[in-house]
């Protein structure tokens, strides 16, 4: 897992519990992503992920633990890692075209200002957004254009690493799927290695090369690596047709059900997470059997 | 009525109420008496002389029109036109309220963004706002002897704490979210400040500063009778004195004239700052 583009090593966080003592929010995590790749972390609310994406992206020190992106040790925020939060972390007193130039300026200062509008405007065009709507505040946009907005702004930046939280909690199911689609638009052309948090296992299937499973907190545990056999692209009618879709699905749907005190008992002691791979398609009776998941490769 | 927009009613219905008390105003206050038929209290308060009682509206607007008509006149220090007096107080109310501001902004950045700063100047900030402005007085008259500079001491002092309360308390309020855009785009402090948290605290900030303004100008009224001299609130004093309540009554006018634009100012720039989320 060294060798990794960012890797994440005995991650550990302890917050005061209020009665004097400490709780643990998670313990010596510890797993790698490469470059290009999308990532989705899935796990029950309040486990910690936001904690960890906050870690990654500089905003938040862990109690212990290192992150290193290409060898080095990450320290505070950077423009290499690119957020995008839950909430529209938007200025709302700027114009979309404006969010997204405040960005473009900070991140590439020796632009002169058209190149930086162009950029912007290229980056906007991607996520759909065109013509007047992008010189409207963002309170006069609706909530699936605003984080449009917020996408764009994170991809023009280009950074290393792209850090998104729950981007599309807040929206609902019609506006979420256009939105996945553009995100896979815009990550598709550019290569940029993605590191997602969602609470929605079909998203995430849809998105990722590979799911992160934590179990539930306290004390929680990246536990799964699960490997999305699915060829790209993918399309949401398509995939659900896919012989590996259901194995998967129910796969995940299992591990977040069947709660933490298992998963974490059987697997004592592990720092990095399990690999599974799930693969059913490569199996000659697979019409035969129902969609079994079968382990075909794990790994410390 | 169908027709009008609810503005135009409502503007139809102001004048009818501005012209309805003007007639009742007019046709309440008692024709002059003749001399004969004055007491000899009315005669020793002035009752018998015709400035004495409350004039009519009429007189009122007489008075406006002949001041307004040429409003900078200058004939000595006891004499001079409403524009002139007015721009005295205007000068006074601005001076102290832009040091009130330039030292009240910075200082309620420090104390919005650092709690042990505002730990620390809260008990200053408590004990000292609730010091009515005029009770600095005597102690600036003292200090700087100078009457003109005291009075500017004043709106200064009165002006200085809704812009610094509302300062810090926007700019500790500015969402954490937005700093945190702020950051992970490595913003220096300075940019920080004026890209991202200024913005976001300017329509609390506006909002102290207009709270301050309104102050300042009813300070001004009350600090002018005291030290004399030049300005509208010596101007009503003198008037007074001078037993011209048409005068009065016309300089109480200006007064809220002058005020309701200087407040209008802050809500013209309000709405520039204002966002919504
Ligand atoms: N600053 C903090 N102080 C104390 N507890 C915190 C703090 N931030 C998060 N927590 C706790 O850490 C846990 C994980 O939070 P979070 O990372 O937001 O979860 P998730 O994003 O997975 O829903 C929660 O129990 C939360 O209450
Ligand atoms: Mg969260």
């Amino acid at each position: 897992m060294g060798s990794s583009f960012l890797s994440i090593e005995k991650l550990s966080q302890r917050y005061p519990d209020g009665k004097g003592g400490e709780f643990t929010v998670f313990e010596d995590a510890s797993f790698g992503i490469e470059k290009g790749e999308f990532v989705c972390i899935l796990g029950h609310s309040g486990c910690g992920k936001s904690t960890i994406m906050n870690i990654l992206a500089g905003l938040a020190e862990p109690s212990s633990g290192v992150v290193k992106m290409d060898g080095f040790a990450v320290s505070g925020p950077s423009l290499d890692r690119g957020v995008v939060f839950q909430n529209y972390s938007l200025l709302p007193w700027l114009s979309a075209l404006k969010n997204v130039t405040f960005g473009v300026a900070a991140r590439f200062p020796d632009w002169d200002k058209a190149k930086v509008i162009e950029h912007s405007t290229a980056f906007l065009a991607k996520v759909g957004l065109k013509g007047d709507t992008i010189h409207r505040k963002p309170s006069q946009l609706s909530g699936g254009m605003r984080q449009r907005v917020s996408i764009a702004r994170a991809f023009a930046n280009e950074p290393k690493l792209l850090l998104l939280d729950e981007p599309f909690g807040a929206l609902d199911a019609l506006t979420r799927g256009t939105i996945q689609d553009e995100l896979i638009k815009v990550w598709s052309d550019t290569d940029q290695t993605v590191f997602m948090i969602t609470h929605d296992i079909d998203e995430a299937i849809l998105l990722a090369d590979r799911i992160l499973l934590m179990t539930n907190g306290p004390m929680a545990r990246v536990a799964e690596s699960v490997e999305i056999t699915i060829p790209r692209p993918r399309n949401r009618a398509e995939i659900v047709e896919h012989p590996n879709y259901y194995a998967i699905r129910n796969h995940l749907v299992q591990f977040l059900s069947r709660g933490s005190t298992e998963v974490v008992a059987s697997s004592e002691g592990a720092n990095s997470p399990t690999t599974v791979r799930i693969d059913v398609e490569s199996d000659a009776q697979a019409e035969a059997e129902p969609p079994a998941p079968r382990l075909l490769a794990v790994e410390g | 009525m169908g027709i009008l927009s609810e503005n135009k009613r409502a503007a139809l219905l102001s004048v009818l109420f501005l012209l309805g008390v003007c007639l009742i105003w007019e046709f309440s206050i008692p024709a002059p008496k003749a001399a004969g038929e004055l007491t000899e209290y009315e005669l020793l308060t002035g009752g018998g002389q015709p400035k004495a009682g409350v004039p009519p509206p009429s007189q009122v607007i007489g008075k406006a029109w002949e001041q307004l008509s040429n409003p900078f006149y200058d004939a000595g220090p006891n004499d001079k036109g409403i524009g002139i007096q007015i721009g005295y107080s205007i000068y006074r109310v601005l001076t102290g309220y832009a040091l009130a501001a330039v030292i009240a902004i910075p200082l309620g950045f420090l104390i919005g963004m650092s709690s042990v700063a505002y730990k620390a100047l809260n008990p200053f900030i408590q004990v000292l706002r609730p010091i009515s402005p005029l009770a600095w007085m005597p102690l600036a008259l003292f200090v700087i002897q100078d009457s003109e500079a005291s009075a500017i001491f004043v709106i200064f002092i009165c002006s200085i704490w809704p812009m610094l309360i509302n300062t810090a308390f926007g700019v500790a309020g500015v969402r954490e979210d937005w700093v945190n855009v702020a950051r992970t785009h490595e913003l220096g402090a300075l940019k920080t400040a004026f890209t991202v948290i200024l913005p976001a605290a300017a329509p609390t900030i506006v909002t102290g500063m207009r709270i301050s303004i309104g102050i300042a100008w009813l300070v001004i009224v009350a600090a002018e009778m005291l030290v004399g001299g030049t300005g509208i609130g010596y101007y009503v004093w003198n008037e007074w004195n001078n037993l011209d309540l048409t005068s009065v009554i016309f300089s109480i006018l200006m007064i809220g004239i002058v005020g309701m634009l200087l407040d209008s100012l802050f809500g013209l720039l309000q709405r520039a700052v204002a966002y919504s989320e």
